[in-house]
């Protein structure tokens, strides 16, 4: 049975659908960015039609936010007009935003079953949450905030069964990198991938929304975890209803089964430059880091900065080593303030940035030079990714971020504590 | 389908050439296919870059147009004046990018095997072949499935959007 293909049989109202069929949908929730709002926008303009639902379309200036420079300040300010014009309901600026894949859980937009599609790849994030999530471009989400509905392909569905439980240092960016080693860049395009297993109930939700975030990284449509207690007991602490939780079986079944026992799994690295060239950290070069960065809608969340500090409190960053903190959201910020995290990474020697997508895309806030070496808990380590050329991204959990900025090198955080 | 002939010279890449290196994120500042069009490739190298001029067709492996959801990418694309992408796979989103805003593609794992650099191609879109001239060797474009025809038949979805107003 395929989750997914539930979803979307209820929304399209049809008694069933095939893998394969086009099919027409409702969309519960229309998201952009900085980057891609502009461009819908323009294209929004030549429909001459008005948006289908403010409550449903969600603005988030999280790019190149604080704007990094004029063009980038033209480009918020014409999403804030269109967000004011349209009085947008759920408008992101300032104080108020956050990596929106941070943001929108936390904000209480998310319930399971719902459809959610937003241009940026990294919307598949939704999945954590049972809901039915994925990226496209700018004229799909112009199209999308005129009429709330788009086409789909009906995917197939692979199953990727989890059973065990992680040791300590290893979490749910192992897991995600570990698939994608195993699977390949483009081993799940245009599929489902599907998280069942027993080893389910032993990933905590956020460890689930980095899983569900790289699902793309490997090619997939969406990804898509069970609703189960944990799950509830998240949406609920926020505010969220997870409503009727239905599962039922539809007659075409997956298309391929992956068997993964999380207990054997070590900490995870992806070498330049693609996050499918994954080794275990123990067999990871020693290569000297020029930077780390702790953050993104794929690490930056609590529990992400609070692992980290686990490893590196009390101690300093590795000389000329630059280690770059950021915490996904205002209120995720606000958290590691009580917590007393901000404190102890400005002791450590840390450079606490403001909510931003900034250096995971080599926007700003850390950007490298020719030759630098970045250890990263981001997503994505193409070529050029954090900024020129010749300079390399590599791809880690947090804690291995934190050992590794410690002694300058990638570092397993078994060796430190 | 387009009643377009398209002519080129074929210039190849590699597999997963991804949104990042046809549009580095910096420049995602604009949304004008001319001015996205001059940083095509530029997170490529430079042998890679330099070599394409307006006219030519990109002859790629697997995985085209992997990463990021920008549209950007499919805009710079058109913008260096590119004028159609053969590719063994494409990655999902870019696929819909390149329908929405008319950038031509063909997915044909076999004739991505067999066309060489330099090759001189002539791509019926309407009778669905790839010609390669210099090879002296044809190849279906596998059809688009009817529903991807509205869309593509239309030139774009905005248009058909407009048609169905």
């Amino acid at each position: 049975m395929s989750g997914s293909r539930v979803i979307l049989r209820e929304k399209a109202g049809r008694k069933s659908i095939k893998p394969g069929d086009f099919i027409e949908v409702p969309v519960d929730l229309v998201l952009a960015n900085d980057v891609t709002a502009p461009l819908a926008i323009e294209e929004f303009g030549k429909l001459n039609m008005g948006v289908f639902n403010k409550e449903k379309i969600v603005l988030v200036l999280d790019h190149f936010t604080p704007n990094r420079d004029v063009a980038s300040a033209e480009q918020c300010l014409f999403v804030r007009e269109f967000a004011n014009e349209n009085e947008i309901s759920h408008f992101y600026d300032g104080g108020n935003a956050g990596i929106e894949h941070v943001l929108l859980p936390e904000e209480g937009l998310i319930s399971p079953g719902m459809i959610v599609v937003g241009g940026d790849s990294h919307t598949c994030t939704y999945g954590a949450l049972g809901a039915f999530s994925t990226g496209m471009g700018s004229t799909d989400i112009a199209a999308l905030m005129a009429t709330g509905k788009t086409w789909f392909r009906v995917p197939e569905a692979i199953n990727v069964v989890v059973n065990g439980k992680f040791r300590k240092w290893v979490g749910g960016k192992d897991l995600i990198l570990y698939l994608i080693g195993k699977i390949g860049v483009d081993g799940a395009t245009y599929y489902s991938l599907e998280f069942t297993g027993n080893g389910i109930e032993n990933i905590d939700v956020e460890a689930r929304l980095t899983i569900a975030n790289m699902v793309v990284e490997a090619g997939a449509k969406n990804g898509l975890f069970p609703v189960d207690k944990k799950t509830i007991a998240y949406l609920s602490q926020l505010g969220v209803d997870s409503g009727e939780i239905a599962v039922e079986a539809d007659e075409y079944g997956y298309s391929g089964v992956i068997e993964l026992d999380i207990s054997n799994l070590t900490p995870m690295v992806a070498l330049p430059s693609l996050p499918s060239n994954v080794i275990s950290v123990e067999e990871a070069p020693r290569v000297k880091l020029d930077q780390v960065v702790i953050g993104s809608c794929t690490n930056g969340r609590i529990s992400d900065l609070r692992e980290a500090l686990e490893v590196i409190s009390g101690m300093r960053v590795s000389k000329g080593l630059r280690l770059i903190v950021i915490p996904g959201s205002p209120r995720v910020y606000r958290q590691a303030l009580n917590e007393g995290i901000i404190e102890n990474f400005l002791e450590v020697g840390a450079v606490i940035s403001p909510p931003t997508c900034g250096p995971c895309l080599g926007g700003h806030m850390g950007v490298l030079a020719a030759g630098e070496k970045a250890l990263s808990t981001t997503n994505r380590n193409f070529v050029g990714r954090m900024g020129h050329i010749e300079s390399e991204v590599y791809l880690c959990n947090p804690a291995v971020a934190a050992a590794s900025a410690l002694t300058g090198t990638i570092t397993d955080p078994a060796e430190i504590i | 389908m387009e009643n377009t002939v398209v002519e080129g010279v074929a210039k190849r890449l590699g597999d997963h050439v991804n949104t990042d290196v046809i549009i580095p994120a910096t420049y995602l500042v604009s949304t004008d296919y001319c001015e996205l069009g001059k940083h095509f490739l530029e997170g490529l190298d430079e042998t890679s870059r330099s070599k394409f001029k307006p006219g030519d067709i990109v002859v790629a492996g697997k995985n085209f147009g992997s990463g990021s959801s920008r549209e950007h990418a499919a805009l710079a694309i058109k913008g260096a004046g590119i004028s159609c992408v053969i590719a063994s796979s494409f990655a999902r989103i870019f696929f819909r990018n390149a329908i929405n805003v008319g950038l031509p593609i063909c997915e044909s794992p076999v004739a991505v095997k067999s066309i060489m650099e330099g090759d001189s191609l002539r791509i019926d879109l309407s009778r669905g072949t790839i010609e390669n001239i210099t090879g002296n060797v044809s190849f279906p474009i596998p059809p688009y499935p009817d529903f991807l025809l509205g869309i593509i038949d239309a030139g774009g979805l905005i248009n058909l959007l407009l048609e169905q107003k």
